[in-house]
């Protein structure tokens, strides 16, 4: 009902090891489940099929670990902050993790539209010195142009890669190889995926792990 | 050994669904391995969606894991990329919870729902480095069992098990876990031990030991004789019967991947009184025992907190006929409507699907309503037992469209005995009758689903002795019924012919059909239950090449003295009341429900049942 007091939670939290392989679906669930078992109050959707007031930023790619998702969670009433965090925390699976709750006014545009970038974290495992992966990254970053092609339900549709890659980096050497660090551009304009830039480098076989280190969002978030 | 979660993230990013393979759901019980005395994997020979739905599997998870020193852990069969990625980078089938080894497992039990999924039985085996045949596995081996419905008739799949558990799994299951334990477990390569073993499994109720019987064969192919070896081996093996209802699984695994059945299930009944002729649930599943409603709703409340579904499916072969039904799907909509959990009931009769039923679901309803009249007239209605007159599904029909419901899901049977065109064709005016209620009631938007398959007689069931329909028959009679189906607002599918032959002649089958089953896997069979995956030419061939004709099974009447492979197992029910069922049939005459007064089917004797059916006592809340 409208005229209730509700309240709009920004919940950031991470998806580890145990979780990496449910896809954004699945995620969704899991998270609509943990939130009716710690009674929280979740607002609901009206109309024929109602469901729980949940928006995520981003869905995450299956196979990615990540830091700091977001998700906007409505309440039907307004609750303490540090008693939804212990109520909640006690419910969520193995590999998600609550990093942090706080109260965002509930006229506040919609998460999604708010996401611009993403920074990545590539785990690559290769026998090259680190001169030479940063080598590859600056030839990428020198191109002007990175045509790709995506395979969409419609069809074939070609893009530009390069304008989506805003920093590539080099993180330092790792167990088995390196670390590289990239931020993506996220948006209706365009997104750039991380395997994308790693199939460009020639490198998509070596890569062990991505994980989604953050989300970007416009200033006024 | 396990596998680790490194060698998983070397081939899981590039297989379907990699999330059925991963584990780490809610409610997923981790046992520490070093003080267990029994571990006990749990496999259900289909995909993980598939899988999780079974309810029977759940209640033997929670029962085994409430024990102390036994561990009870969870494998579904690898779909066929990830079995093509396990067998390149030699991974062994491993379990979901701690990721062992299947073969380092004590006891493995599968869940035997369907003939259909045999094949991948042997897949799960094979990727443990388990050897197939029970015959080649000394006690060094784990004892590889089975159960669910596929050990009522447990011939065709012989071979490559040690033990059946026949009937409920509760109790018996416990004591077969208890007796291991006694026996001192593996590390013992005597054969003779494990003889020993069984030989004491096959002294509990409800444990069929297939290598202590040898079957003699006619010249004909008929069984001549089945000769139990030794003075104490029990002939037939009676099924197990739990003397009171268990306590039902509160704490269920919840799945992150969408399973098939994606809900709470309380199980408010078991067995069916109606005697539907065709139905093996029916008549291997009795006696009826309903739960009371105090317990269904005790359940329900605890099930919601633990796990956080938003559905609660009440379960049972026959849901509406629950004696408190009405008054528990009330309590249970007052309860929880404001929590915005619906309830489903799966099962619905038409003649007991009332309009207060309906406008009580209907407030948090979901999809469609699905009811089964099975045939299209009312004649073979009373030839396959099935009480459901034209008017009670019309009734319900507007019924259910009243109440807001935009589609109903109709189920009907061709192949049935003394079926002819005009009583397929009369399926078709029925669900123009349900159509045009509907039309009535939201105009074009109303639908019809209806789902037609082809009628396969099955053991231990009035219709057992009869042959499978002719294909051609069945061909005919499809494309007639289609003709005469209205071609907007309805619906069709229709069960695929190049299976039908195969079910039926495996669910028929006896000992002689495991050499086809390991040749048809052999061959690269996996997933026959699966469109996409089926392959009949490699069944054909594995019949041919085991010189057996799967007809001898599938579409062969047999003569009420045949001995039948399933005849070493007995569900209670007699053979001469299945027998007297079936000359009704061919007069056309109906048999009432049990409810309202006993058939002496044989159960109340074999049993020595005080109460047969146990219904819940209404008012009792």
């Amino acid at each position: 009902m409208s005229d209730h007091q509700v309240q709009r939670l920004r919940v950031t939290f991470g998806i580890g090891q145990h979780v990496k392989y449910i896809s954004h679906l699945d995620l969704m669930r899991a998270w609509e489940r943990a939130l009716r078992r710690a009674r929280v109050g979740v607002a609901y959707s009206e109309g024929f099929n109602p469901r729980p007031k949940l928006v995520f930023a981003a869905a995450l790619p299956v196979g990615f670990t990540a830091s700091a998702e977001v998700v906007d969670i409505l309440l039907e009433q307004p609750t303490d902050l540090q008693r939804f965090a212990v109520a909640v925390e006690a419910q969520l699976p193995v590999g998600l993790e609550l990093v942090s709750v706080t109260e965002v006014p509930t006229a506040s545009p919609s998460l999604p539209s708010q996401v611009t970038a993403a920074e990545y974290r590539v785990l690559i495992e290769t026998k090259e010195p680190p001169e030479r992966i940063q080598a590859l990254l600056d030839r990428l970053l020198a191109s002007d142009t990175l045509l790709r092609v995506r395979q969409r339900p419609q069809g074939a549709k070609q893009y530009d890669l390069r304008p989506l890659v805003h920093r590539l980096w080099l993180i330092g050497p790792q167990e088995e190889g390196v670390a590289v660090g990239m931020l993506l551009q996220a948006s209706a304009q365009g997104t750039g995926r991380p395997d994308e830039v790693m199939a460009e480098l020639d490198m998509a076989d070596a890569v062990r792990g991505i994980e989604r280190v953050s989300l970007k969002f416009a200033a006024s978030g | 050994m396990i596998v680790s979660q490194k060698a998983l993230d070397r081939f899981l990013p590039n297989v379907t669904m990699p999330a059925r393979y991963a584990g780490g759901e809610w409610n997923a019980v981790h046992k520490d391995w070093s003080q267990i005395a029994v571990k006990v994997a749990l496999a259900y020979p289909d995909v993980y969606e598939v899988g999780m739905s079974n309810l029977g599997l759940a209640i033997l998870y929670e029962l085994l894991n409430q024990q102390p020193d036994v561990v009870a852990e969870r494998v579904y069969a690898p779909w066929m990329d990830m079995e093509m990625a396990m067998r390149r980078t030699g991974t062994a089938a491993f379990s979901l919870e701690s990721r062992h080894n299947l073969c380092d497992f004590d006891i493995i039990g599968f869940s035997l729902q369907y003939e259909l999924n045999y094949s991948n039985v042997l897949t799960l085996l094979d990727l443990a480095g388990i050897p197939l045949h029970a015959a080649q596995r000394g006690a060094e081996w784990p004892l590889i069992i089975a159960g669910g419905s596929g050990a009522y008739n447990p011939e065709p799949m012989a071979d490559f098990f040690d033990l059946f558990v026949v009937g409920e799994g509760e109790e018996v299951l416990l004591e077969l876990v208890n007796l291991y334990k006694d026996w001192g477990g593996v590390s013992d390569t005597d054969s003779l031990r494990k003889d020993a073993f069984l030989r004491r499994a096959a002294s509990i109720e409800g444990i069929y030991v297939p290598s202590l019987y040898h079957i003699d064969y006619k010249p004909d192919g008929t069984i001549q004789q089945i000769m139990p070896r030794g003075t104490d081996t029990p002939l037939p093996v009676r099924k197990r019967l739990v003397s009171q209802l268990p306590s039902a699984p509160v704490r269920p695994v919840v799945p992150f991947v969408k399973a098939i059945h994606d809900r709470a299930a309380v199980e408010i009944m078991r067995g069916c009184t109606r005697g539907c002729r065709f139905c093996q649930a029916g008549m291997i599943y009795r006696p009826v025992r309903e739960r009371p409603l105090s317990a269904v709703l005790q359940i329900a409340g605890q099930l919601l907190e633990n796990t956080g579904y938003e559905e609660i499916g009440l379960v049972s072969l026959s849901s509406t006929d629950h004696t408190c039904i009405e008054a528990m799907v009330r309590e249970l909509s007052q309860r929880y409507q404001e929590q915005r959990v619906s309830i489903s009931l799966p099962s619905l009769r038409t003649d007991a699907f009332s309009v207060e039923l309906a406008q009580i679901i209907q407030r948090t309803r979901k999809s469609g309503l699905t009811f089964a009249p099975e045939a299209g007239s009312e004649r073979l209605r009373s030839v396959i037992n099935k009480g459901v007159t034209a008017a009670d599904l019309l009734q319900t029909a507007e019924a259910a469209y009243a109440s807001g419901w935009l589609r109903i899901k109709l189920y009907f049977m061709i192949g049935l005995p003394t079926e002819t065109m005009e009583d397929v064709l009369a399926i078709a005016d029925l669900v123009k009758a349900v159509r045009s209620i509907g039309l009535r009631f939201h105009g074009k938007r109303a639908q019809v689903n209806i789902s037609v398959s082809t009628f396969i007689p099955k053991p231990h069931t009035t219709f057992q002795w009869l042959p499978l329909a002719d294909a051609e028959e069945i061909a005919e009679r499809q494309r007639a019924l289609r003709r005469e189906l209205p071609r907007h607002g309805v619906h069709l599918s229709w069960s695929d012919a190049s299976r039908t032959w195969l079910e039926a002649a495996l669910s028929r089958g006896d000992r002689r059909l495991g050499e086809v089953v390991l040749r048809a896997w052999e061959l690269g069979a996996r997933f026959d239950a699966w469109d996409e995956a089926y392959q009949p030419q490699v069944w054909q061939q594995a019949f041919e090449k085991s010189q057996i004709d799967p007809a001898f099974y599938a579409y062969r009447k047999r003569p009420v003295d045949e001995v039948l492979p399933w005849n070493l197992i007995d569900v209670g029910v007699e053979s001469a009341f299945l027998w007297d069922e079936y000359q009704r049939s061919l007069r056309g005459e109906p048999s009432q429900d049990c409810r309202q007064g006993c058939l002496d089917c044989g159960l109340r004797t074999a049993f020595e049942l005080q109460q047969c059916p146990q219904l819940a006592i209404p008012d009792q809340a």
